[in-house]
């Protein structure tokens, strides 16, 4: 097994077992907030259980270890098909050691082969940087959420929603009505508005890389977040949708130019069960640092 | 926290009133999106396995197959139940389900089905798949696994005192309806 191969499946292991701390540490405030013996409280006292019982034993925290979605910046020059093959072979190993589901399905005729490998899966995003560093994100994003993501071409007449930030506050804000506990709330949002159909939801999906404690540097981005988490957790949907103080625990968004026809606001929901990691490696592909 | 033990009878589900929270003991059986349709298309359950007065449980756990060829379960919270939405009512009516754990509730015609047949819906906390598994103490058999893949298959597990909450009863009341409700008016209050 190469290095790289090594320190792949240690990422993924990691990814799929341990909650990053900026979303834990956001859980428990969330289960302080929520009032005591309420149901709201009891779920949030099982997920907690669940975040140490999945890092002692080192087993998934959900089952569904979900669509497995790698970031990868690297220097010019870097071999990105080598890369890409032997994150699959990664792949493979970790759902042999059971740190993945075998959760990967031929659409076309339902098989499951229970390698996690096929076509667009795993997805890499490879970007390329003026810099030696090797850096290798990864997201484990379930079904159950993604189900729940949403996409609205404005003007929208049934929400009341024009092409201003107002119009894209009501889309996302219907976007959380309509999810209610379905994605396994409470959720985090990343939101692309603009770009394409695709492009929309690919960037919205970056932002899910964004720590849930960073604030926006664009002033008028970093209002509308505040504003769709204060509000989004005045509605009492609560986690799970059992009604509760916590429907969101954060909200990240991002604007991509657009042509003059279009203006989409594509909403990706995640999960509690945040799984998301990174790693930088040296020149020998060891892990030089855990990135969350 | 009420105690839910086989046999999961009519008097026993009809018992329980949304809100409540609920620890189940005894066999349950998995049974999600392959499940559903298969049934739904007028599929018969293989030899041996029965819903009467059973729980169903949408989950694709993950299984660990061992030397002696038995299974551990090494995670296993509840999946989505919308999906199973235009199957679930004839599944309660037709396999004499008495409970459907899942997550993220269910709709009316669900809702409607828990009431005239005597079933309830019982979310399970989503993700939380190791406390959830630790509640599973033996994995009794597997069905359709070759069919269906590990995740959609039918598996027979023994569980004891696994928590859930009752949000749709057999009353014709539903969590999800009313906080739906709820949050609908307030989010108007503020658009």
């Amino acid at each position: 097994m190469s290095q790289l191969q090594d320190s792949l499946v240690e990422l993924i292991r990691r990814t799929s077992a341990e909650i990053p701390d900026d979303v834990h540490q956001s859980i428990l405030k969330s289960l302080e907030n929520e009032k005591k013996g309420t149901i709201a409280a009891n779920a949030f006292k099982i997920i907690d259980q669940n975040i140490a019982l999945a890092k002692t034993k080192s087993q998934p925290i959900c089952q569904d270890t979900g669509s497995i979605l790698f970031y990868v910046d690297v220097p010019v020059g870097y071999d990105q098909i080598t890369f890409a093959e032997t994150a699959r072979e990664a792949v493979k190993l970790a759902t042999k050691k059971g740190y993945l589901r075998q959760n990967s399905v031929d659409s076309l005729t339902g098989k499951n082969d229970g390698t996690n490998v096929g076509p667009g899966a795993p997805a890499f995003h490879f970007h390329q940087h003026r810099s030696a560093e090797v850096s290798v994100r990864l997201v484990l994003k379930g079904g159950g959420c993604e189900n729940v993501g949403a996409q609205y071409s404005l003007p929208d007449g049934s929400i009341d929603a024009n092409r201003d930030l107002d119009g894209c506050r009501k889309a996302i804000l219907d976007a959380v009505l309509q999810a209610q506990g379905k994605g396994c709330g409470p959720g985090v949002l990343g939101v692309c508005i603009g770009g394409d159909r695709a492009t929309g939801y690919e960037i919205s999906k970056t932002q899910l890389l964004r720590r849930l404690d960073d604030r926006n540097p664009n002033e008028q981005l970093d209002a509308l977040e505040q504003d769709i988490l204060t509000t989004a957790n005045e509605l009492g949907i609560g986690p799970m949708g059992f009604g509760g103080k916590t429907t969101l625990l954060g909200v990240k968004i991002t604007v991509a130019n657009r042509v003059p026809a279009s203006y989409f606001v594509s909403i990706s929901y995640m999960c509690w069960a945040f799984r998301r990691q990174g790693v930088i490696l040296d020149a020998q592909s060891n892990v030089e640092k855990w990135l969350y | 926290m009420i105690k839910l033990s086989f046999p999961f009878t009519e008097e026993k589900v009809r018992a329980l009133k949304v809100g409540e929270e609920v620890l189940i003991s005894g066999v349950v059986h998995t049974g999600r999106d392959a499940v559903h349709k298969y049934l739904h298309e007028g599929g018969v359950l293989p030899e041996g396995v029965s819903f009467q007065n059973g729980i169903i449980y949408h989950c694709g756990p993950v299984m660990m197959k061992q030397p002696d060829g038995s299974y551990i379960c090494t995670a296993a919270g509840p999946t989505t139940s919308i999906r199973e939405e235009p199957y679930q009512w004839q599944v309660i009516r037709d396999f004499g389900l008495r409970g459907v754990i899942g997550k993220g509730g269910m709709g009316a015609k669900t809702q409607a089905a828990c009431k005239e047949y005597g079933c309830v819906y019982l979310h399970g906390i989503g993700g939380a798949a190791q406390v959830l598994a630790e509640c599973i103490k033996k994995v009794r058999n597997v069905y359709f696994l070759e069919k269906f893949g590990s995740p959609e298959a039918i598996w027979e597990l023994d569980v004891v005192d696994f928590p859930a909450v009752v949000t749709i009863d057999a009353h014709g009341n539903s969590l999800h309806a009313e906080v739906y409700e709820h949050s609908k008016a307030e989010l108007a209050k503020r658009v």
